[in-house]
């Protein structure tokens, strides 16, 4: 293990440039997120996340998230275990109908101000299993959803760039709906 | 004494189903059934399946013997068949799952309890005769009596980033007395999206039936449509497919024994098997445009040829993980606390994954060594060299330990396929027509069946997907017994049974 550890200290980290040179892109994802994250919540936010009947594909590319190569933390957002200590709900799955009081439940433990982000195809419309008698056709059917992330699944720099984009949107669109609750 | 009959005697004494292929069905009367469902617990043969149709019910069986399979068949006259689960327990969850979508009842069943259907729906018996809502009562868990005995409820919603599904523990103090699981949360209704579906949206749905099995599963589907069409498939096809289905192996499994040794609260060995998984995902997306493969195995062959000078960025990635994966397994190995956790733990016994016919990692760390590609061989793996690698200890640890061969060896694998990729084509026609056709694939969790029925279309008129999960859950409530409550989450994560592959 000692080995392992000093190999970890001298060997080049392996995250992600923080916006790579090369990547215009990037570069102003990175700096915009860490200038909103700062200006909302103090440089930080918590992500519960919800499987509503996923396939469990965007599960796999969520916890990719948290792997050296993308390093979520670094950017002040993480998740967390408990809806009540969560701002952003991240919902998969078309939803599931069996699903829905779990999903609902999650919700309304979380404190306000909160956001709803609907992650991959299924959670945007039901996806592939739109029409099925056993789901709701998109999240948007049991929660206001602030924000859409395409892709099945939606790959782990799409995620980021989705966050971020939540944090960007004007204040006044999200609470607008969730003082509703 | 009756001498037990083989599978070629029962498929030839009855009805017999020509356009099924590759293995026989036959069609038997209900004393048939029950004979061969009573001498499932006895005899050499392994329950694969066992899923409804319109007015019957099919089971697969898989003689261990000889490794040949078939599937029989009774009608099910008054909505009634003899219960497979009154003697033989593996098929309970099966039978509910028939009566839930169906309204099929198994008569004298041991457990006639719902189980996917929650009372959710809007309506019963979606694949059968609709009908109404009833009345649902609440849902009964199995009772435990005695001194001291205290439940524990966990989930649908669980802490981590993980599939739904509820656990229900009786504890007394801290060790586990029962554990019961009660699934169904993440059901969309796959098998109803199915009728009716051409080909290319069933593969589809068919590949989101288990997002990390996603190539198993469309293997296994397209294996079955070629099966019952005749279809030929262009050999590089099949060695892509193998390309494919090895990559996805080997990303789930680094995936797993980095996240087993998390639940042991070992975070190093996560934050070094997640680095690998995610470079097997980088290399795939570069040459298959998709870090799961999704929807790139279709029926007839393979959406997508490797791309020129790719089977490099392949090259790369097995000398890294050669280079990296040796320390990490001697890492798991020489570190005691972690070996406190995970040996002798969440021990299953030999006998019961034998019962009931547990495939992958589950089975062949408790001495079952069937592996699909190996038993029921599909090309390419006829014509490639590896091992399956079987231990008898059954803990968590042999869970470990097969995860970390079966790395090797799809290593080898990959660079074997690599080596003799032929060239040519890599998708074949589809021809139009009718039939029923089955298939066993071995997705990185175990063996996937698929079957299906071909309307004159070419439309889907029925499939089934049955998940290697359906014979491994019931072990886990049968593996925890006796551990205390906090080793839960690492018996649960060795297991790494499937959610929404058995939800469907």
């Amino acid at each position: 293990m000692r080995n392992l550890l000093f190999q970890g200290l001298v060997r080049l980290p392996l995250t992600e440039p923080r916006p790579a040179a090369d990547d215009p892109e990037l570069i102003a994802l990175a700096a915009k997120l860490d200038n909103a994250a700062r200006r909302r919540l103090g440089r930080s936010l918590s992500i519960r996340e919800v499987d509503a009947g996923s396939c469990n594909g965007c599960e796999l590319e969520i916890h990719a998230l948290n792997n050296a190569f993308y390093d979520l933390e670094r950017f002040g957002l993480k998740f967390v275990a408990s809806p009540r200590h969560a701002d952003v709900l991240f919902v998969t799955g078309p939803p599931a109908k069996n699903m829905r009081e779990g999903l609902e439940r999650t919700y309304r433990a979380m404190p306000s101000p909160k956001w709803v982000v609907a992650v991959g195809d299924c959670a945007l419309d039901g996806g592939m299993f739109a029409g099925s008698y056993a789901v709701l056709d998109g999240v948007s059917a049991v929660l206001p959803v602030d924000l859409r992330i395409k892709g099945c699944p939606p790959r782990p720099q799409a995620l980021l760039a989705g966050l971020l984009a939540l944090m960007e949107a004007p204040a006044s669109e999200h609470r607008t709906i969730h003082r509703t609750d | 004494m009756q001498s037990i009959p083989t599978l070629a005697d029962i498929a030839s004494a009855d009805r017999k189903v020509d356009a099924h292929r590759p293995w026989p069905r036959a069609i038997v009367g209900a004393d048939v059934w029950q004979n061969i469902a009573g001498q499932l617990a006895s005899s050499q043969w392994t329950l694969s399946g066992l899923w409804g149709d319109t007015g019957a019910v099919h089971m697969a069986l898989l003689d261990a013997a000889t490794n040949e399979m078939a599937v029989v068949s009774t009608d099910c006259p008054n909505g009634k068949f003899p219960s497979v689960a009154l003697y033989h327990s593996p098929a309970i969850r099966l039978e509910r799952t028939i009566q839930d979508l169906f309204g099929l009842e198994a008569e004298n069943a041991p457990d006639p309890r719902p189980w996917l259907d929650h009372g959710r729906w809007g309506e019963r018996h979606p694949l059968g005769a609709r009908d109404s809502l009833a009345d649902t009562e609440p849902y009964a868990f199995l009772p435990v009596i005695g001194e001291g005995v205290h439940q524990i409820a966990v989930g649908p919603v669980h802490a981590g980033i993980i599939e739904p599904g509820h656990f229900r523990f009786h504890a007394n103090g801290e060790a586990l007395v029962r554990l019961e699981a009660r699934l169904g949360y993440t059901h969309k209704g796959v098998e109803a999206l199915m009728r009716g579906a051409d080909l290319e949206r069933a593969a589809k749905l068919a590949g989101r039936v288990c997002g990390d099995s996603t190539v198993a599963y469309a293997l296994a589907f397209a294996r079955a449509a070629e099966a019952a069409l005749e279809a030929e498939v262009p050999a590089r096809a099949h060695w892509l497919r193998a390309l494919m289905a090895e990559l996805e192996r080997l990303a789930n499994h680094l995936g797993d024994i980095g996240a087993i040794c998390n639940d042991a609260s070992f975070s190093l060995m996560q934050a070094h098997c997640a680095v690998l998984r995610e470079r097997v995902l980088r290399a795939a997306d570069i040459c298959f445009g998709h870090r799961l493969m999704r929807d790139c195995v279709v029926p007839g062959g393979v959406a997508e040829d490797l791309p020129a000078g790719k089977a490099t960025v392949l090259r790369e990635l097995l000398a890294e993980i050669g280079r990296r994966f040796p320390a990490l397994v001697e890492l798991y190995d020489n570190t005691a606390s972690l070996q406190d956790r995970t040996v002798a733990t969440g021990i299953l016994k030999p006998a019961l994954a034998q019962q009931y016919g547990a495939g992958g990692y589950v089975g062949r760390a408790s001495g079952r060594s069937f592996d699909a590609r190996r038993a029921l061989p599909y090309p390419p793996y006829d014509r490639l060299t590896f091992e399956i690698p079987v231990l008898e200890k059954g803990d968590v640890d042999a869970r470990v330990w097969i995860r970390i061969h079966e790395v090797k060896q799809s290593m080898m694998l990959i660079e074997q396929i690599l080596g003799g990729l032929p060239n040519g084509a890599i998708r074949g026609a589809i021809p139009r027509g009718t039939g029923e056709g089955m298939a066993m694939v071995e997705g990185f969790r175990g063996d996937i069946l698929a079957w299906l029925r071909l309307d004159a279309d070419g439309r889907v008129a029925r499939c089934h997907l049955r998940d290697p999960s359906w014979f491994q859950w019931p072990l886990l409530e049968a593996a925890i017994e006796g551990n205390i409550v906090a080793d839960f989450p690492l018996c649960n994560k060795s297991f790494n049974c499937a959610y929404s592959g058995c939800d469907l």
